[in-house]
């Protein structure tokens, strides 16, 4: 067998290595050892702390960002593996219009759906991918999107609310049992 | 129907929000003004949404800033043998490690809440008391790195028996966690209120409940940052965290730094990721990263990580509670007789025992009950030490009670319903003087009660509940009717010392708010408070309330909520806990801007030609009552003091700026009858729902969930929603998700967010919330607390609809699905015969690990086995992964292994033993050994039975693993244990020349044996 | 909680990456998705020489049906299978299995090659591929080979996969005519790991169900039916293979519960196979 050329590309693990990614629709370089996560390139080494870390084993969701446009747990991604990839953090949301928050971080404030504010930028970056290509989720579908995101302040119930409101839907969600007024 | 459901109208909100005040705001304040009361939406969520925030761990660095990692120990309780950090410094980038032996000498162990010789220090000194307790500190240049040299750490245990649950600690005979305690029971006090004695000798019949509340926490989403910086130069502190108070701990902190609290300057940052009480649990970090700076010279950077909250940070505590009633047959309540015993964990952390005395005022609840006799018990185990969690003691006290009063409605066949309204305290009893010393301020519980029922449709429910079951479902209804306590005296928990003791410790009270209300030369107004909020929205409260005090527009008031000890108006009291920010905070709040405001007035009374008390503040105007049209502008008014200080009248001093220290009235020290009013105000609730129970899983479903809160006077309706739903999630998390689960051997089983189980979008459903406001009359603005009620009512409320639908006593918390399905399936049909498995596993839940067993025949005679075993070569080809086995005594070796599954593997330094020897018969084989991974421990007994064609080996073992890959692989632990025991016997099987294991898994022990290089 | 050091590698080729495996054995580990092996990197509890990043081959990046087989590259993910229109139709048991796994984040990222790999006995791809009888195809940089999938998994996180070898595709049978296929799962909350998971085919002559969650493995069992029907003993065929599934404690369920689960659901989701062949 040849011998591989890609095998001398192998990024060594005690070097930094130069990144590039196109963060928010401006390119940004930065220097990683292969084991940082993205997460942490993203907030250390780029500046762009409005990406959240909360459980560093997928699970709670906080640190989800775009990469690609697909929404992704940075705290599961090298920023190695990001290498040559567009990346969209809450930062850009209202970069991208024209400074102003968004329909959807309006409607968050209006609906009171965050306090602390520590899952919000996960949440809102998984909407961003997910209503665009389910724009008019049920309740249910909705509800399922956002069980890959831990909040203990809200109840999720004004999460629940600013979405189905934005998406122009019944801005009250339904109450468990509510039937039960009617039997 | 007052269903609370409004979708708040933002636009409309803000318009709103744009009015000038038109009319004259009420003297006192509490009228009608303009912006409390009104669902506002927040200040804080413009940079909240967009990423701008500055939460502890984005806040910069100073440079040359070294990264913590903190070494833990795998053990639940263990002598700490020694340390060997050599390897560990030579790791690159690694600046210093810290031991217990720099704790002992540059800090104190924590001042405890009770009179006892139990010595808790920053870092583990001598012995380690819980699993994941502190060890060591590597500072180095990254995290990264920092725990690179985690793993060089050489740490060795003298592994002691652990103290796993209250039981065990009430047993005399259990290891003592503190040798000098001489036991685990830490303090035990009786009280005595009424007559019980007699109530329980004269009552008609006594209800008796036993309750025991299990661990849990609310983990805040983000978890604890610690920033320290020691300045050698002034022996002084600068420490930057995003803890939440109380700030009584802020002098615990400072003692055990060795100053004086001038010297401990403590900052928090201007967002926080959530507490729910938690943060107050960094104050160790806080005092070990101080060390940790001092020792390296540098400023330390510590970041808790996920794992690290979940096995170490805080918990609340779990209680055991027996309650008698002694009561009528209609229902009515006479006595109480309580026992409470609570696990505090391995230390009594500051400021528990709070846990235990924070209801204390408070512990018949919301019902009329004179005669009460109380036997409180505090042990240590050997588990993370708990704190303040949302609730606070509320959760665990109401579980019992309001399982009791489901109990009395039970066994005297009532109406749970009926039983509640006959002991609720009466409208006309207000204020209520309780049995323990409580006072409840307000409110009209019978009639708050009616409304919910009316307005939450019970009368509906009940009928759907009659529907379904005829349809063979399983449906319940439950009731809780608590009183949620807020504005925490700060004397409460000496009521813990008994009255002598209190005498010589001086007098402790009172719940001091501080705020600060300022005017600037350009007539902006800025208001500061030490409440050290985690995501409330206290910002934008106060800039209602101060907007109200000085007639001006909600976004005329900046509220700065940073705290900077060194600077800053703070007490000890100060922080976000007891929610006291409502009534307290607010309260105080508006008592210096009204001061600032009544000032202010005196000195341009004159230029009105008015009287002081005649100068109206309304609208951005400044004007005398009688004669609005000639007005100054507030800015005008307020910029006076700073440009023209000279032309005051009669020198008066400007008003500029107003502290108050307000704090409320009717909190006292404990009387020597031990009767302490443990909170300034009480909130209601009134909670029923339904719940279905699936037959088939067990699984709780919540149908429909009508809470009814009473908070006095709703500051900001959105906010209180807000706060509500929030108690409500984390209440369902703990009623039916959530447990910090141990093993017997005090291992913990919950180490990650797919095995602590937050409720998500799927589990949590929205409430019906109600509403009735009873102002506090203790408080300035008549606001009580309200976002902890839920987390006391509704496990009680959901276990009461659970005990409805199953007929019969409830499983302990949570209500998981197997607890319930094992209450409602028959018994299990028996393994059909002829079936039995090789290996069969037996294991109670949380049990003591592994146990199993196997038998099998080989061609070989026993002595041949036996020579096989005691021969140290063969035993290590047998011993999965061995690279290299010493002996290290008669029959006892030390071994290098290399073992795990799949690609998770741990290199293990383990002892291996072979005793109980009766050749060529039987013997006992043990091993133990520890790695990065973890611990490791298995005992198997061998037995060898001389048989026609050879020997039959029969092996009986146990195994234990603890530490990392228990907390966080606990799902997978048994099955991989058993993989890798399984591989020994059989490799010794097929050493003896035996045959593979049956047929079951075909090929499967030819391709382990390949794969463990045995048959290549 | 961050990894230790390894070296990283993004190969040009699969070719690349087989003889790097090749060089370096045990001690790579392959990454796709990531979703499982980045939390086991996070806590160290998995520390690897050299990373080998197959998240952009192309090649392996193959979702086709070929010769009555569904196959599917390493690189695919699951959201991509889940989003492909066919695969109802295709193989509806996967179909209906596909929205459990993980959550809209991580089927963004997670391939439906890794999770077979990670072999986690609780995990949903590797019982469909157990229940329908599928296979794995295993390449070294000598020779492909290809296991069925019931002979793929020998316990948690372990497979006859040779150090040296990736997990190239994975084959699911398309559904027979005439088939029925009902999959379900209990779990704590919404998106956890099965607790039990029941997946249950009936075709013109037989019931199968394959569980997972209670062995330590996703354990398939047939049965003939009767006349059409379901067997009359179904109840005793259940406890029997509940007992031979066995099942562990965890500090969420019991044993016993996974056993009973495997008799209630099992039952539910054969009957619902049985009513829904097409």
């Amino acid at each position: 067998m040849p011998p591989l050329k890609s095998v001398a590309a192998t990024l060594a693990a005690d070097a930094r290595h130069t990144v590039t990614v196109v963060l928010n629709g401006a390119p940004r370089t930065g220097q990683a050892h292969p084991r940082l996560l993205l997460s942490d390139f993203l907030r250390h080494e780029l500046g762009a702390h409005g990406t959240r870390v909360g459980c560093e084993h997928g699970v709670c969701g906080a640190c989800t960002v775009r990469i690609d446009g697909v929404a992704q747990r940075a705290c599961l991604t090298l920023a190695v593996q990001a290498d040559g990839r567009r990346i969209d953090t809450v930062e850009g949301l209202s970069q991208s219009n024209e400074g102003r928050m968004t329909a959807l971080q309006e409607a968050f404030r209006r609906h009171h759906a965050l306090q602390c504010g520590f899952c919000t930028a996960g949440i809102l970056m998984s909407l961003s991918d997910y209503l665009g290509r389910n724009p008019k989720p049920t309740e249910e579908e909705l509800r399922d999107m956002l069980s890959a995101h831990l909040c203990r302040c809200t109840g999720y119930a004004g999460i629940v609310r600013a979405v189905m409101d934005v998406t122009g839907q019944a801005a009250v969600s339904k109450t468990m049992g509510e039937e039960a007024a009617h039997v | 129907m007052t269903v609370m459901q409004t979708v708040w109208n933002g636009a409309a909100g803000q318009k709103a929000a744009g009015h000038r005040t038109s009319g004259l705001p009420d003297e006192a304040g509490i009228g009608a003004p303009a912006l409390v009361g009104r669902p506002m939406p927040r200040v804080e969520d413009g940079a909240l949404l967009t990423g701008v925030a500055r939460y502890a761990d984005d806040l910069p660095a100073k440079p040359g800033t070294l990264h913590a990692a903190i070494l833990r120990s795998p053990h639940a309780h263990a002598e700490i043998l020694d340390a060997d950090i050599a390897a560990a410094l030579a790791v690159p980038g690694v600046a210093a490690v810290v031991t217990g032996a720099d704790a002992k000498r540059f800090a104190s162990p924590f001042l405890v809440g009770v009179r006892a010789p139990m010595e808790h220090w920053c870092l583990a000194v001598d012995r380690v008391r819980h699993v994941r307790e502190p060890v060591a500190v590597v500072l180095a240049d990254s995290r990264y790195q920092a725990e690179d040299a985690l793993d060089r750490i050489a740490v060795r245990y003298r592994p002691l028996p652990p103290v796993a649950s209250i039981a065990q600690a009430l047993d005399p005979a259990s290891e003592p966690l503190h040798p000098a305690l001489g036991s685990n029971l830490v303090n035990s006090r009786g009280f005595h209120y009424g007559d019980p004695d007699g109530a329980f000798a004269h009552a008609a019949r006594t209800v008796s409940i036993d309750v025991e509340y299990p661990r849990n926490s609310c983990t805040p989403m983000e978890c604890f940052v610690v920033l320290a910086d020691h300045d050698a130069a002034e022996d002084a502190y600068e420490i930057l965290s995003n803890f939440s108070g109380p700030f009584a701990v802020h002098p615990v902190m400072a003692k055990a730094l060795n100053v004086p609290g001038s010297r401990l300057r403590l900052k928090t940052p201007p967002h926080s990721g959530g507490s729910f009480g938690n943060k107050q649990a960094v104050f160790p970090y806080i005092v070990l990263m101080g060390v940790c700076a001092r020792v390296a010279g540098r400023p330390v950077k510590w970041v808790e990580d996920r794992l690290e909250h979940l096995m170490a940070a805080t918990s609340a505590t779990a209680r055991r509670m027996r309650i008698d009633a002694a009561v009528e047959p209609d229902g009515k309540v006479l006595a109480l007789r309580m026992e409470q015993t609570e696990d505090c964990g391995a230390y009594l952390r500051a400021p528990e025992p709070a846990s235990l005395y924070r209801n204390h005022g408070n512990l018949t609840g919301a019902y009329d009950i004179p005669n009460l006799a109380v036997t409180n018990r505090i042990v240590v185990t050997n588990k993370t030490p708990t704190g303040l969690n949302r609730g606070f003691g509320g959760g665990q006290l109401y579980y019992g009670l309001e399982r009791l009063m489901n109990r009395v409605a039970a066994e005297l066949g009532l109406d749970p319903l009926d039983v509640i309204r006959r002991n609720l305290v009466a409208a006309e009893a207000m204020p209520y003087r309780t049995a323990s010393g409580g006072s409840l301020d307000s409110g009209e519980y019978p009639a708050t009660l009616e409304e919910a029922v009316r307005d939450g449709a019970l009368k509906a429910l009940k009928a759907r509940r009659d529907a379904l079951r005829a349809e063979g479902r399983l449906y319940g209804i439950g009731y809780a009717a608590v009183v949620e306590p807020s504005i925490s005296n700060m004397g409460y928990i000496t009521t813990v010392l008994t009255a002598e003791e209190r005498r010589k410790a001086g007098p402790k009270n009172g719940a001091q708010a501080t705020a600060s209300v300022a005017v600037d030369p350009t007539g902006g107004v800025s208001v500061h408070v030490s409440s050290a909020p985690q995501g409330q929205g206290h910002r934008t409260v106060l800039a209602q309330v101060v907007a109200d005090v000085f007639g001006l527009r909600f976004e005329d008031v900046r509220v700065n909520t940073d705290l900077d000890t060194g600077k800053d108006a703070w007490s000890i009291a100060s922080g976000n806990y007891s929610s006291r920010f409502a009534g307290a905070v607010a309260g105080a709040a508006q008592v210096a801007a009204t001061r600032l405001r009544d000032r202010m007035a005196a000195l341009v009374a004159g230029s009105l030609n008015s009287r002081p008390e005649e100068v109206r503040f309304a609208g951005g105007k400044v004007f005398a009552a009688g004669n609005p049209d000639n007005a100054l502008s507030f800015s005008r008014a307020a910029a006076a003091g700073h440009w023209a200080p000279g032309t005051l009248p009669d020198g008066r001093e400007a008003a500029l700026r107003e502290t108050a220290f307000w704090t409320p009235e009717p909190l006292k020290a404990p009387t020597d009858a031990d009767h302490i009013n443990s909170s300034a105000c009480y909130g209601f609730i009134f909670d029923f729902c339904g719940v279905e129970i699936d037959r088939d899983t067990g699984a709780v479903r919540i149908d429909r969930y009508v809470t009814m809160h009473d908070a006095g006077r709703l500051l900001n309706p959105l906010l209180v929603e807000g706060q509500i739903l929030g108690g409500f999630a984390h209440a369902v998390g703990a009623a039916l998700y959530e447990e910090y689960a141990y093993g017997d051997d005090g291992r913990f089983l919950s180490g990650t967010f797919a095995d602590y189980l937050v409720p998500t979008a799927c589990e949590v459903p929205v409430p019906v919330i109600l509403h009735r406001e009873s102002p506090s009359p203790v408080t300035p603005l008549g606001a009580k607390g309200v976002g902890e009620g839920n987390c006391m009512s509704t496990p009680a409320c959901l276990a009461n609809a659970v005990a409805d639908a199953l007929g019969g006593p409830v499983p302990s918390l949570p209500l998981t699905p197997a607890k319930i399905a094992a209450l409602i399936h028959p018994p299990e049909p028996p393994r059909p015969a002829g079936t039995a498995g090789e290996v069969a596993p037996s294991k109670s839940l949380g049990g003591r690990g592994l146990t199993g067993e196997g038998s099998r025949e080989v061609p070989a005679a026993p002595e041949q086995v036996w020579a096989i075993l005691l021969d140290p070569k063969e035993l290590a080809a047998l011993l999965p992964g061995c690279e290299a086995l010493d002996l290290a005594g008669p029959n006892a070796y030390r071994a290098e292994v290399v073992v795990g599954i799949g690609p998770v593997r741990g290199r293990y330094t383990a002892e291996v033993a072979l005793s109980d020897l009766d050749p060529p018969r039987s013997l006992t084989l043990s091993g133990s050994g520890s790695s990065a991974l973890g611990t490791g421990r298995g005992t198997g007994h061998v037995t060898l039975e001389r048989t026609a064609g050879g020997t039959r080996v029969t092996y009986r073992y146990s195994a234990e693993v603890g530490g990392k890959v228990a907390a966080v692989g606990g799902r997978m632990l048994d099955s991989a244990s058993r993989l890798l025991i399984g591989q020994f016997f059989e490799k010794l099987v097929a050493r003896a020349g035996g045959t593979p294991a049956p047929a079951e898994r075909p090929g499967l022990l030819a391709r382990l044996l390949r794969f463990l290089g045995l048959n290549r | 909680m961050k990894p230790a050091s390894f070296d990283y590698l993004r190969p040009a080729t699969v070719a690349d990456a087989l003889a790097a495996l090749a060089a370096e054995g045990d001690d790579a580990r392959v990454i796709a998705g990531g979703q499982s092996l980045m939390p086991m990197l996070n806590m160290r509890l998995v520390q690897p020489r050299l990373l080998i990043d197959f998240s952009r081959l192309e090649e392996l990046r193959t979702l086709r049906v070929e010769a009555g087989w569904l196959s599917v590259g390493a690189a695919v993910t699951q959201a991509e299978l889940l989003s492909r229109p066919s695969l109802r139709d295709e193989v509806p048991l996967l179909a209906a299995a596909l929205p459990w796994v993980g959550h809209f984040q991580t089927r963004n990222r997670g391939t439906v090659c890794g999770s077979v790999a990670h072999a986690d006995p609780s995990a949903e791809t590797p019982l469909c591929l157990v229940a329908t009888g599928g296979e794995v195809v295993l390449r070294n940089a000598r020779r492909r080979r290809t296991v069925k999938a019931a002979d793929f998994f020998l316990g948690p996180l372990t497979t006859v996969k040779a150090a040296d070898e990736i997990v190239e595709s994975v084959r699911f049978p398309l559904a027979a005519a005439g088939s029925g296929h009902a999959f379900r799962e209990v779990s704590m909350r919404h998106g956890d790991f099965a607790i039990t998971a029941c997946a249950a085919t009936v075709d013109g002559t037989r019931a199968s169900l394959a569980v997972g969650g209670v062995a330590d493995r996703p354990t398939l069992r047939f049965w003939p039916l009767a006349g059409g029907a379901l067997p009359p003993d179904l109840d005793a065929a259940l406890n029997a293979f509940a007992w031979d599934l066995g099942g562990d404690d965890d500090q969420h369920a019991t044993a016993r519960y996974r056993r009973d689960l495997v008799r209630r659901i099992g039952r539910t989701v054969l009957e619902e196979a049985l009513s829904c062949r097409r």
